[in-house]
């Protein structure tokens, strides 16, 4: 944050937003945020029964798979992180 | 003069005592009128004795033990050494205790006959003398005030390899006298020591043994600083002196001063012999010592001080003077600038502190912890300290801890010396400071050192250190945890060498109770086995101790935690059979702590135990012990097990024989204690059985005891009602309490609170007696006293409600007749009361049956406004706003618009319920009249200067808007925005946003019609308009969402989302709090789509700006998102893929 701004009251709320997951800032790589993206989706998949249910046919698996197979997946859903370069 | 002539007198002159008073003036040539403020200000000149001992104690060099382990040296001067420089002290004590009870002795026994003040015999010193010797196997300690003896010098040479070591210091200033305040020339102790040994409170020492010395060089009653008992100097004398004629005659051999010349004042010279101090010196010394008259304002290198006091030139002498710092070595250039430092942080002015501390900090491990603590510590001690210093140093301290870290273990001891002090302090903010520290250093020290340094004054001579360690002790172990203390608290509770230390760790358990509450109860049934057995120690002191610490935890425990106190319940109850006196009220205190933690079904066996000990107590004369029976007596009846029949029968009968007695009405303490007793006794014997039984004392001749007894009754009543008072009762009682009304000589809350709280409880069967009551408060109206009139006015505000469910309308009309006769009231206060009286009668009889009628009651009110008394003005306003909102219709419309004017007044009171009261009235005012006039008012206000009164003029023209409807105002307000005025431009913009606010959904209507003025102050090049209109946004946003006006918010929405790099803590805020009411209205995917343009944009401060947006978003609507997210397969790379797959999925 800029220098103006580190003793007023938006500092606290960095504070607070950084208390939560998901939340990025101005440093958060490409990876990082996508890996986000894709735990916030399938997230909502497992938490909204309609979609759920929704996939489940599309797939030809039950319900109960599904979620399953999408609370495992939250695991790494983009795959390992890259290589850092320095 | 003829002898029977009366004696002419032609002039006048002032009386004698005055001459003589200005006489004595001038006698006293620097009398100082700030003296007496400055020792009140003065911590030490304030504190009792007791706080005083702190200045008797004596800190040890303290080694870091693991440090030294580490470096493979052995270690000195540690543990050990404290501990037998500890028991050479009590011993010492031991000994001088027996000396005096000899002399007592013998003196007793009238083997004495010359005067007390005589020297005893030689032969009898010279024998206390030997046994001392003896006794501690060492020479004597020496003491701060005793000149070195002459062989000690001899070791000076040997050897110290400290940087702070003479040897150190004569290279780098060979000629400079050492103005050290305390500067002794020896430090002889052991080779090879810590390195960093400092000495600012190191007295020599005869023998190779560590240096324990008195911490403080000012011990009471010699105030070295003291220009007119100071000695004189040899300077002085020669100026005094003739030069001829006189010899200056050496001292004989073995002659030795009693009392040194203060040491710091008049540095010991060196060892070589006489030196003569240069010039700048000397005037640094002469500052010091008070010569120079004026103390200086501006210090080289510090610049200019808020203050400087006489004491402080002592300290900071060296940086006083100008000196060449070329010639000073490393050490001496960094104590300098430790010195600085902490002058500006202790005398500076605000910024200059600020920076002085910040710097302080940062440098606190390349200063070192020797040096720093070395300047810090005796300032602390310094006598003449006030709070703000001391306040200021503690914080440097703390701050310093922080960076030290380990570093400080070897000073541990010096500053827990100085620090404990403030754990018994009487102001709260220095007890929490002390506690801060002391939790800092321990974390800092670790738990192992803590332990080692502390032990020793355990089993101190002197109860003050035993009990101020007690309390750090306490702090240590809930900054690190009460388990990892636990098994050094078993063995000392359990130490058989002495029984100071078993008290002093009983102590421990019992401020750990107090300080921590109830996080002690994981711990419970430890702590309680660690103390158990004291209740059966052979010391009575140890027996009490462990009471007090039983019932502290008891209390921190409640209501939990009876089962650990299994063991110690056998030992309380025969306990309070054994004891007498301050143990057995100990033992009663611990007592009625656990009775409220009993089951019910076992609490009833437990107190027939305890009352009949209770009943036998309720006759002791003790002050103390009256206190405890009192309060348990009201921990019995609070319990759940004991019934109403056991205290109606067992209890009350000698309860009130021996505490419901004149006598103690008169001490403060036991009056308030014996009201709550008989009120939570009440709780279960029933409203009648106690009212009862006190009721006839209303008419008791004593006022005080009075007091008391309608103070119990107002709280029995005001908890349990009146419908438990019979008629015979309730004639008695109505009966007393008017008496009592009416013979009060003091004008206090309490008769008024008690005579509103009976009669409103009594409700309709008072009114049998409203008729006296009424002619009464009449009376009393009339009275010729102020505060009686008030009184009465205040009780009729009480009884209106009451007056008027009896249906006794006459008994009102009267009143408010009598009432606004006295409207002409000059005292503020009671005129307050007045009118709020009438305000009281108003509200309950109508506006319409209102005796005055409004017609005549408000014009008489309109003065009235302008008086300047709060209270006066809140009760005005308040009958005023009342009226406008009931009974509008019964004045003419011109007197509306005169109060309207007066109103705007009011609209700068301090009190805030007068402002909101004012603000109010105007929405009531403009209801009944219709709001063109009183909005014309209001907007006119808008060009005042006072910007308290534009703002309430917003908020009124809001609540006019909310009152009448916003079609009426808005078009008014964005009129008025048209004028060239800034004031009257925010004005108008802060009215909308308190209008918008306040209307919410309706603001549906008058969106576009706001829209052009909006993107008129969004682009504005003030600041203030682009805030106040984004606040506008986001209640119109919030207002809106849901009901079809996203297309004028998407446009308000393109105006202010620039604004969002704006830097002004007040713009930024309103900015950001209006995007995120955009995402409520537009929804979230949409504010995505603004932020995605920048969170990877390559300037860093567009990020910052867009992640922090991203963020409020995210934490709003995380789900909602999910949906809009944009695609990024085509980024899949390696390993990583990016397609959200699942999403892709279709039937």
């Amino acid at each position: 944050m800029s220098s103006e701004l580190r003793y007023t009251a938006n500092t606290q709320l960095e504070h607070l937003h950084a208390r939560y997951t998901g939340t990025g800032h101005a440093d958060l790589t490409k990876y990082e945020w996508l890996t986000h993206q894709h735990r916030d989706t399938l997230s909502s998949i497992v938490g909204h029964p309609p979609l759920a249910s929704y996939l489940a046919i599309a797939d030809g698996e039950a319900i109960g798979r599904v979620k399953f197979e999408m609370t495992e997946r939250m695991l790494q859903p983009c795959g390992p992180p890259p290589a850092k370069d320095d | 003069m003829s002898g029977d002539e009366p004696r002419l007198v032609d002039s006048f002159t002032a009386p004698k005592e005055v001459l003589q008073e200005f006489a004595d003036l001038a006698e006293e040539e620097d009398f100082d009128p700030f003296a007496e403020t400055a020792s009140k200000r003065q911590i030490a000149a304030r504190q009792s004795d007791y706080h005083n001992r702190r200045f008797e104690r004596v800190a040890h060099e303290g080694v870091d033990a693991f440090k030294a382990v580490e470096d493979g040296k052995e270690v000195e001067g540690g543990y050990k050494d404290a501990m037998r420089l500890q028991m050479l002290e009590r011993e010492e004590q031991r000994v001088r205790r027996a000396i005096e009870d000899k002399e007592r002795q013998a003196r007793e026994e009238g083997k004495e006959k010359m005067d007390l003040d005589r020297t005893p015999p030689r032969e009898e010193l010279m024998e206390a003398a030997q046994e001392l010797a003896q006794s501690s196997g060492t020479k004597r300690k020496r003491r701060w005030d005793m000149s070195e003896p002459s062989d000690e010098n001899a070791d000076v040479k040997m050897e110290d390899k400290g940087e702070w070591s003479k040897e150190a210091l004569e290279q780098a200033a060979p000629k400079k006298r050492r103005s050290r305040w305390d500067a002794t020339p020896a430090d002889v102790t052991n080779v090879g020591e810590t390195p960093k040994r400092s000495r600012w409170d190191q007295a020599p020492a005869a023998q190779p043994e560590p240096a324990m010395t008195p911490i403080i060089m000012n011990a009471p009653g010699l105030m070295h600083d003291d220009k007119h008992n100071r000695y004189l100097s040899d300077e002085e004398l020669d100026a005094i002196l003739p030069s001829q004629g006189y010899q200056i005659v050496t001292p004989p051999p073995g002659y030795a001063p009693l009392v040194r010349p203060p040491k710091f004042a008049n540095p010991v010279t060196e060892v070589g012999g006489f030196h003569i101090s240069e010039g700048s010196d000397a005037a640094a010394v002469a500052a010091a010592q008070g010569l120079a008259p004026e103390l200086p304002t501006e210090i080289p290198g510090v610049g200019s001080l808020a203050f400087f006091k006489a004491e402080d030139a002592q300290y900071f002498a060296k940086i006083l003077k100008e000196e060449d710092e070329t010639e000073l070595s490393v050490d001496e250039m960094k104590e300098r600038k430790i010195m600085r430092l902490l002058l500006k942080i202790k005398n500076g002015t605000p910024p200059v502190r600020k920076t002085a501390l910040r710097q302080i900090t940062d440098k606190a491990r390349e200063f070192g912890a020797g040096p720093l603590f070395d300047k810090i510590l005796p300032l602390l001690m310094e006598r003449t300290l006030e709070d703000q210093e001391r306040h200021l140093l503690v914080k440097v301290i703390d701050r310093v801890l922080y960076k030290l870290d380990d570093l400080v273990r070897p000073y541990v001891h010096k500053i827990l010396v100085v620090i404990e002090p403030l754990l018994i302090d009487e102001d709260y903010y220095a007890r929490v400071e002390g506690r801060e520290i002391i939790s800092n250093l321990s974390k800092a020290a670790g738990l192992a050192h803590m332990i080692s340094t502390m032990r020793p004054d355990i089993d101190h001579a002197d109860e003050y250190v035993r009990n101020t360690t007690a309390r750090a002790f306490s702090v240590v172990a809930s900054a690190l945890g009460i388990p990892s203390l636990l098994p050094f608290l078993k063995a000392v509770c359990r130490s058989k060498k002495s029984w100071q230390a078993r008290h002093t760790g009983i102590r421990i358990v019992q401020q750990i109770a107090i300080m921590m509450g109830c996080a002690v109860l994981p711990h419970l049934r430890n702590l309680v086995d660690c103390i158990a057995h004291g209740l059966q120690d052979e010391q009575q002191k140890v027996r009490t101790m462990t009471a007090l610490a039983l019932a502290a935890l008891a209390e921190a425990a409640a209501p939990y935690g009876i089962e650990s106190f299994d063991n110690v319940l056998k030992p309380l109850w025969v306990g309070i059979r054994l004891h007498r006196g301050k143990s057995l009220a100990a033992f009663l205190k611990a007592i009625g702590f656990i009775l409220p933690l009993m089951d019910p079904e076992y609490v009833s066996y437990y107190i027939k135990e305890v009352t009949i000990i209770l009943i036998r107590e309720f006759q002791t004369s003790d002050e103390e012990m009256k206190k405890i029976v009192l309060k348990v007596v009201q921990q019995c009846a609070a319990t759940e097990g004991v019934t109403p029949q056991y205290i109606k029968q067992d209890i009350l009968p000698d309860f009130f024989k021996a505490f419901w007695v004149r006598r103690m009405a008169l001490d403060r303490r036991n009056y308030r204690q014996v009201v709550e007793t008989t009120v939570e006794l009440a709780q279960k014997a029933g409203v009648a059985e106690i009212v009862g039984r006190i009721v006839n004392d209303l008419k008791d001749e004593a006022e005080p005891y009075r007091k008391m007894v309608m103070e119990t009754i107002t709280k029995v009543v005001a908890s349990l009602g009146a419908s438990d008072i019979d008629e015979r009762l309730e004639v008695r009682l109505v009966d007393g309490i008017i008496y009592a009304f009416q013979e009060q000589t003091t004008e206090d809350q309490v008769m008024l609170d008690g005579f509103g709280t009976v009669v409103n409880a009594l409700g309709i069967r008072v009114k049998p007696y409203l008729t006296q009551i009424v002619s009464t408060i009449l009376w009393r109206l009339n009275n010729k006293s102020a505060k009686v009139r008030q009184q009465a006015a205040d009780l009729t505000t009480r009884l209106a409600v009451v007056i008027k469910q009896c249906g006794e309308d006459q008994l009102l009309n009267k009143l408010g007749l009598v009432l606004f006769e006295q409207l002409g009231e000059e005292y503020p206060d009671t005129l307050g009361s007045i009118i709020a009286a009438e305000g009281a009668i108003a509200n309950v009889v109508g506006m319409t049956q209102m005796n005055p009628p409004i017609k005549d009651l408000l014009p008489r009110l309109t003065p009235i406004l302008r008086n300047r008394h709060e209270k006066v003005q809140e009760a005005t306003i308040n009958l005023i706003g009342r009226i406008a909102d009931r009974g509008a219709e019964f004045v003419p419309a011109r007197e509306w618009m005169r109060i309207c004017f007066e109103l705007l007044d009011l609209l700068k009171a301090h009190k805030k319920g007068i402002r909101r009261a004012a603000v109010n009235s105007f929405g009531y005012i403009a209801k009944s009249l219709g709001p063109q006039d009183v909005l014309q008012v209001l907007l006119t206000n808008l060009r005042v200067q006072e910007r308290q009164s534009r703002v309430c003029s917003t908020v009124a023209i809001a609540i006019v808007a909310e009152t009448c409807g916003p079609f009426t105002c808005i078009p008014a307000i964005l009129n008025e925005y048209r004028t060239a005025e800034l004031n009257v431009r925010t004005g108008c913009l802060k009215a909308l946003t308190f209008v918008f606010e306040y209307v919410g959904p309706q603001s549906a209507y008058y969106v576009d019609s706001v829209v052009t003025m909006l993107e008129d102050a969004l682009t504005d090049r003030d600041l203030v308009h682009r805030q106040t209109a984004s606040v506008i946004v986001k209640h119109l946003a919030l207002g809106v969402a849901g009901l079809g006006c996203e297309d004028s918010m998407m446009h308000l929405m393109n105006l202010v989302w620039p604004n969002c790099f704006e830097t002004s803590p007040h713009v930024i805020g309103a900015v950001m709090e209006a995007i995120e009411a955009m995402r409520v209205t537009l929804g979230p995917g949409v504010l995505l789509s603004y932020t995605l343009q920048g969170l990877f944009h390559p300037a860093r401060k567009v990020r910052e700006v867009y992640w922090r947006v991203y963020n409020s978003l995210y934490l709003g609507a995380s789900d909602a998102l999910v949906p809009f997210y944009p695609d990024l397969g085509e980024l899949s790379e390696g390993q990583n893929v990016y397609d959200r797959h699942p999403l892709q999925m279709f039937i």
